[in-house]
């Protein structure tokens, strides 16, 4: 009966989106308030029915409904209730039903913090919007239905993916879709300015908030998803360059290009065209991500629902919202002329560099990932693109992109001059190559990757804070706390790209790793630290799962520094083997351990791996979200909510 | 899109990757068999170098690795070897030859193209960054203005 609620509520949003997409756009178009107005309610409506919907499947999870078939297909009685829960997106119907939530979630706010907004636009945003929604629900009633009832309801479920039986689940899937979904926002924006024919600064200042959140979200649910491969596979890989986890940073790169242009729109009234263009396709991105993770075209390890039809249905939305847009940008582009001027040294053509780099390299990924399928189809030549072309492909951009970074973030817009700062800036490049020379000093016959990066690091993490310190200018540093928070994410956020740029080389340069079997009492040396396997206990009984579990103690000059735990574990409902690694967090090292089988001559396989700065990489991520919502809570964006015909004229 | 979600269910696998019986004793050699089989992928998986995978495929491709170069093969040819038997959909990193260098030459056409246009934008706006002339009308109005 829940069930049928559900079903019934999502059927009844469907329709409200409908109304919700044409209604608001004709009434704009002819200037009629009465319909216009339909579209604020008509948001709000759309997301109580679907967040109802949602909590109908929640609930059928909950209480283990096997006659729904998504439960059955995905649940157990015996799963602990967490599990329960995040399992309602564990799957491809039950994600999808969370993305549409979202995705209303996003337009019920536009309805609701939109005020400032001009009438016309706000209508044209929400019917934009809920077009998406009416193609997403579309999708989900007729090819993915999450309702879907067993006539002949089993006893028990099939239980979920133990590798999904993780906290990780619980989090991950819902900030990368507020990412990915948050972008329609951004898109939302750009055709109805395409619409209207106009970009200005207001407008640039309105679009802002919503692609910072969504490209804050994006990297915490990034960094989440990578942390958790890292201590959930067992060997602690962080990024694998998977088709799928690429469809997840394009966005992110397209967002956070879309992030610096946007600012130029905002305060210079200038690369307008290209502003639109990224909003266009910073969504366009994240439908392809949907594509590929659904449609099964690409070999991906994180293969969804691999039905053709339900890839063409994908393909299908894709074309028609990225074709239309793009056709609505080429009508209208020659509308937006820019409006500031600047010179060759300036704060905008910093921000016109970042673009290109951000963008190509985006590019690059794209490429990467796609041509697999190109060379296939256009060549007849069956190839791979693994991680080592992307590592010497893609690398070169961010080496670019983290030396351009300090110069460019405390240039003058309009006309820059360096002089005056070019004696810190020295100071600090000088600086950073001589830390980056002195670890290249401490390491033999190594890659070059480590000092490299520890060197790029310091000089964007210094810059960060050599552009906070300039900020106060004359008043001395008494006003760094007065400073508009705005300021404060910048800096912070670019500090934390210097600090996950440190985390990756020197985890990629200086990770060691040890291989052997053990008897129970062994000690060896691995880099520097005492390894005991202590104890190793089989046939411990989890709530769904029998696990052997190891006692391994780790010491270093002679004081015992950690005793881990890992386990390696059988799910007998699934018939499936994981491994959980036992991580000692530190900050300068992570000490990974990990179980593994009895060996027929006894004793048992056990790896041991020290990582070093491995933390960084996800701190950094985390630091950079801190200066987006730093920066998101900022006066002016509050303010211009509620003023928007303030400010026509940039103001230098 | 799902991220590592539905991956670490596939991934189950890689958990035993390289077992401690296969290694070589000499850790040079070693060194050599690790860092060619993370440029060679598991043709039966998803995805994943050998020396990721658990499949029995990978485990044998890791062995033919480390016998090659224990009978003297460069890196190449042990390369060479394994590609000649399985494919060139093997190399995770594909060879610069035919339409595989349109791959490699895309980022870097990309960026050259990209950094002339924004050059031109740049330099198209950026010739005089004095304010554009006024117009008769603003003539007019300052005209105006300043007499009061």
């Amino acid at each position: 009966m829940v069930a049928e609620l559900g079903h019934f509520a999502l059927i009844l949003a469907f329709v409200v989106a409908i109304v919700q997409m044409i209604v608001p756009l004709v009434g704009a178009q002819k200037g009629w308030r009465n319909w216009m107005a339909v579209a604020d309610p008509a948001a709000t409506l759309q997301f109580g029915l679907v967040a109802l919907a949602f909590g109908a499947l929640t609930y059928s999870f909950v209480v283990s409904d096997f006659s729904v078939r998504l439960v059955w297909l995905n649940s157990h009685s015996d799963k602990p209730m967490l599990y329960k829960v995040t399992g309602v997106w564990g799957n491809h119907e039950g994600s999808l039903l969370l993305w549409v939530l979202i995705l209303t979630l996003f337009g019920a706010c536009a309805a609701w913090f939109g005020q400032g907004l001009p009438e016309r636009l706000r209508a044209r945003v929400l019917a934009v919007q809920s077009s998406l929604a009416v193609a997403f629900m579309a999708f989900m009633i007729f090819t993915s239905n999450p309702f879907w009832r067993e006539s002949f309801p089993p006893l028990n479920g099939q239980d979920l993916n133990p590798l999904l039986q993780d906290p990780g689940l619980a989090f991950h899937p819902p900030f990368l879709y507020l990412g990915y979904v948050g972008l329609s926002m951004t898109f939302s924006f750009a055709v109805a300015a395409l619409i209207e024919g106009r970009v200005d600064a207001a407008w640039g200042r309105w679009v802002r908030p919503w692609t910072l959140a969504a490209w804050m979200f994006l990297t915490v649910g990034i960094a989440l998803g990578s942390w958790w491969a890292y201590y959930e596979l067992g060997w602690g890989g962080f990024w694998f360059w998977d088709p799928v986890e690429n469809a997840s940073f394009m966005p992110w790169l397209i967002s956070a290009a879309l992030l610096h242009s946007a600012i130029v729109v905002e305060k210079r009234e200038a690369l307008k065209a290209w502003t639109i263009l990224l909003a266009i396709l910073a969504f366009g991105f994240s439908l392809i991500g949907t594509f590929i993770v659904r449609s099964g075209v690409l070999t991906s390890v994180h293969a969804f629902a691999n039905d053709p039809f339900t890839g063409t249905f994908i393909l299908v939305i894709l074309a028609i919202f990225m074709g239309g847009a793009l056709t609505l940008f080429a009508m209208r582009a020659d509308r937006m002329e820019a409006k500031g001027v600047f010179g060759t040294v300036s704060r905008e053509s910093a921000l016109v560099l970042n673009n290109i780099l951000l963008a190509v390299s985006a590019f690059v990924v794209f490429i990467g990932t796609i041509w697999p399928l190109v060379s296939e189809l256009a060549f007849d030549r069956v190839l791979s693109v693994g991680p080592p072309f992307f590592e010497l492909a893609f690398t070169p951009f961010w080496v670019a992109l983290a030396l351009i970074l300090p110069v460019g973030s405390i240039l003058a817009w309009k006309r820059g001059r360096l002089d005056k700062d070019r004696r810190v800036l020295t100071a600090l490049a000088c600086f950073a190559v001589a830390v980056g020379a002195l670890v290249w000093a401490l390491q033999t016959g190594r890659t070059a990757l480590g000092p490299v990066g520890v060197a790029l690091g310091i000089w964007v993490i210094g810059g960060a804070g050599y552009d906070l310190i300039k900020r106060t200018g004359k008043s001395g540093l008494g006003r760094l706390f007065r400073l508009p928070r705005a300021d404060w994410g910048k800096s912070v956020a670019h500090a934390g790209m210097g600090v996950t740029v440190i985390g990756v080389a020197a985890l990629m340069a200086w990770e060691t790793e040890d291989i052997r079997v053990a008897q129970v009492g062994d000690s060896y040396e691995v880099s520097g630290y005492e390894v005991t396997l202590v104890d190793v206990r089989e046939q411990v009984r989890g709530p769904n799962f029998i696990a052997t579990e190891a006692d391994i103690a780790m010491a270093k000059d002679g004081r015992q520094v950690a005793l881990l735990t890992p386990e390696k574990r059988i799910y007998p409902v699934a018939q499936m083997p994981t491994t959980e690694a036992a991580i000692a967090n530190g900050f300068w090292r992570d000490l990974y351990v990990v179980i593994g089988d009895r060996q027929e001559a006894g004793g048992y396989a056990v790896r041991v791996y020290v990582k070093p700065f491995a933390n960084w990489i996800w701190a950094g991520c985390i630091i950079m979200a801190l200066g987006g919502i730093l920066s998101l809570s900022d006066r002016r964006h509050r303010v211009a909510a509620g003023a928007p015909k303030m400010r026509a004229v940039p103001a230098e | 899109m799902r991220g590592w979600l539905v991956a670490l269910m596939l991934l189950a696998a890689p958990v035993w990757a390289v077992e401690p019986g296969e290694m070589l004793k000499d850790p040079a050699l070693e060194e050599r068999a690790r860092e060619l089989s993370k440029g060679l992928r598991c043709p039966v998986c998803r995805n994943e170098s050998i020396d990721e995978s658990n499949a029995e495929l990978a485990a044998d491709l890791r062995l033919l690795v480390r016998e090659r170069l224990v009978a003297g093969d460069s890196d190449q040819e042990a390369l060479d070897f394994i590609v000649g038997r399985y494919g060139e959909y093997v190399l995770l990193r594909p060879g610069l030859g035919g339409s595989a260098l349109i791959l490699w030459i895309a980022g870097p056409l990309a960026l050259l193209a990209a950094l002339a246009l924004g050059w031109r934008v740049i330099r198209g706006r950026g010739g005089s960054p004095e304010e554009a002339a006024l117009t008769p009308e603003e003539e007019a109005r300052l005209r105006d203005l300043l007499k009061e």
